[in-house]
């Protein structure tokens, strides 16, 4: 074993890049929040870009490894210790059997991804090693890591340089994020003028805010056109017939207070839902930390295919410069 | 039929506002169709109540070929005489239960009526002289699973009866922050069964001793495939005492409890001509004319 838990810090996962496939049976695709800095990792240590990391949210585990390896800590700006001794995020850094692998205090984001040569090596379930704790699935016995806790990792794929580190333009900032919203799905049950408060005001991370999903708080709640509610639908103006509910789409339970859901997400309920955060924003919800001030800013289809082409394009730029 | 994109990377696609057979067959349909075309691109398929989901992948397909595809298969497929070969599954429920009534007295304060039970204030508001009757009207007639999902496994099942004799009922007025694994439970016009343990807002009827998710696959029943529930099963509720449940708990952990499963073949418009007489029909194939 490679990886001995001293300290689980708050929450720290296994995830890859999820398990797609089984939405329609409840399991939701998990995997790491910030795809981008997952792979930014998993590149930087040598390893596949989808291969299995840490994902830690707020505070840091501590870590002695039993082997040598190389690591590296991409997302948030939690600084990474060995020995005590501080290191830089987003750098390849060797590490010996033996030493201890520890956290600063987080500075800038919400999640750190951890990878380490060679992947980190639970069991494949239904195609990923993410951890759904919901359901008890996948991960490191499908819970988050707890001290005492003792991994494995994959065979070293590919020699890299000690000290190589991703570019400062290849690193997203932590500016305060607007988050783009295609309106749709059952957008037509608010009445427009709340519509339009949504995009005006400035919503806060509620603090419940989670891999299921991000609650926010702060703005004029929202009101719906008045109509008599279908059979099956449940009596408040904003319940629906049970339906899907797609990642990232934004429901308002009660028109006050909305909620994104992410790769933990329920897979539906009964909750209208006004639209959906665009692909290429995803990443940013994964490092928001509560009481963080966001703006939603609505765009059509073309626009939410442009910014995606634009996060291919980044990541290309990502895979060969550490190539 | 209402299309909507719910950002770049799903469709959805709602069949009706309100909840009906019809409705759930057409989706159900309608995403047999897609799953069977292979339609490049497109990454999950999720049929729900009244409407369903297709995930994709942009960068495979374009939004809007996917949406003409999509609208191809509903003027194709225009099937009030649907029929459907499935599968019938006999669903032990010890109403009532001490797990269930010792959650539901904690979270008291959260529901409308915290004077009574889930189950003393679901008979009452659908008008049952008793728990008693109310609880046989829950069994006596099938259940259609409706939607697999919410969390791992958990089905939302549509009772197979008229829309005056459906069960509907609200749901607690704050989410509870527990809910014990395998609970019977109602929230609107749908039945569920909570496939894991956690927070829910249904009211609480009862409790089944036979696991529908094993993320182990340990349980002899569920080795093959970790969930037991698609979308288009037929469910029987069968009233069970302590005695039976205890028993049915213990043979379940032995690895001796296999539940009843019967093949059947449902038409919808046999169904709608007589309803009772096609339950009738569904009994008879789960316990022998």
């Amino acid at each position: 074993m490679a990886l001995e838990i001293l300290k689980a810090g708050l929450s720290t996962t296994v995830q890859d890049l999820g398990r797609p496939g089984y939405y329609h049976l409840g399991i939701p695709i998990s995997g790491g929040m910030d795809r981008y800095a997952l792979r930014a990792a998993n590149l930087l240590v040598g390893n596949d870009e989808g291969d299995a990391v840490l994902e830690a949210v707020f505070l840091g585990p501590e870590i002695r490894f039993t082997t040598d390896a190389v690591v590296a800590v991409a997302g948030a700006e939690m600084p990474p210790k060995i020995d005590g001794v501080e290191q830089p995020t987003w750098t390849a850094l060797p590490i010996k059997a033996g030493q201890v692998l520890s956290f600063g205090f987080l500075k800038a984001g919400a999640r750190g991804y951890v990878a380490v040569s060679g992947g980190v090596d639970v069991p494949i379930v239904l195609g990923s090693r993410s951890t759904y704790p919901l359901g008890g699935l996948g991960g490191y016995e499908g819970r988050a890591l707890k001290a005492g806790d003792k991994l494995g990792t994959g065979p070293e794929k590919r020699k890299v340089e000690a000290g190589r580190a991703v570019a400062s333009e290849n690193r997203p900032g932590h500016s305060p994020p607007v988050l783009r919203v295609m309106t749709g799905l059952y957008w037509h049950r608010v009445a427009s003028q709340s519509g339009k408060y949504f995009f005006e005001d400035t919503w806060k991370v509620a603090p419940e805010a989670d891999r299921i999903g991000y609650r926010f708080r702060g703005g004029r709640p929202l009101e719906f056109i008045p109509r008599e509610q279908p059979f099956g639908a449940g009596s408040d103006p904003s319940n629906i017939v049970d339906s899907c509910y797609p990642y990232g789409s934004i429901q308002v339970p009660g028109g006050t207070e909305p909620i994104i859901l992410h790769r933990d997400a329920v897979s539906g309920g009964g909750y209208f839902m006004l639209g959906a955060v665009i692909s290429a924003d995803m990443d940013l919800i994964g490092q928001l930390q509560p009481h963080q001030a966001v703006h939603f800013e609505p765009v059509d289809m073309a626009q939410a295919l442009t910014a995606r082409e634009e996060g291919a394009r980044r990541l290309q730029r990502l895979r060969e410069s550490l190539m | 039929m209402r299309y909507s994109f719910g950002g770049d990377e799903h469709l959805f696609v709602e069949v009706d506002e309100e909840m009906s057979l019809e409705a759930f067959f057409k989706a159900l349909s309608m995403t047999n169709a897609v799953k069977a075309s292979r339609i490049k691109g497109v990454t999950e398929i999720c049929p729900a109540n009244a409407s369903f989901q297709i995930g994709f992948d942009p960068d495979m397909i374009a939004p809007n070929d996917l949406l003409a595809e999509l609208k191809a298969f509903d003027g194709a497929s225009n099937k009030t005489d649907a029929s459907l070969a499935t599968r019938i599954i006999e669903i032990p429920v010890f109403y009532g239960d001490p797990w269930t009534h010792e959650t539901l007295m904690r979270f008291r304060e959260r529901h409308q009526d915290p004077t009574v039970a889930d189950l003393d204030y679901a008979a009452r508001i659908n008008g049952y002289a008793s728990v008693d009757t109310f609880i046989d009207a829950h069994a006596a007639s099938p259940w259609f699973v409706s939607m697999v999902g919410f969390v791992a496994g958990l089905p939302f099942m549509y009772q197979m009866v008229a829309r005056d004799k459906q069960i509907q009922v609200p749901k607690y007025l704050r989410p509870r922050t527990d809910t014990p694994k395998l609970t019977v439970g109602h929230g609107g016009c749908f039945g569920c069964i909570y496939s894991v343990r956690g927070a829910g807002g249904y009211q609480m009827f009862g409790i089944t001793p036979t696991p529908i998710y094993d993320p182990k696959q340990e349980i002899s029943y569920l080795k093959d495939f970790m969930i037991f529930f698609n979308p288009g099963d037929i469910v029987k509720f069968k009233r069970i005492g302590r005695e039976e449940y205890d028993a049915t708990v213990e043979a379940v952990a032995a690895g001796r409890f296999e539940p009843l499963i019967r093949q059947v073949e449902f038409s919808l418009a046999d169904f709608k001509a007589n309803p009772i007489a096609a339950n009738k029909t569904l009994l008879e194939a789960l316990h022998g004319a």
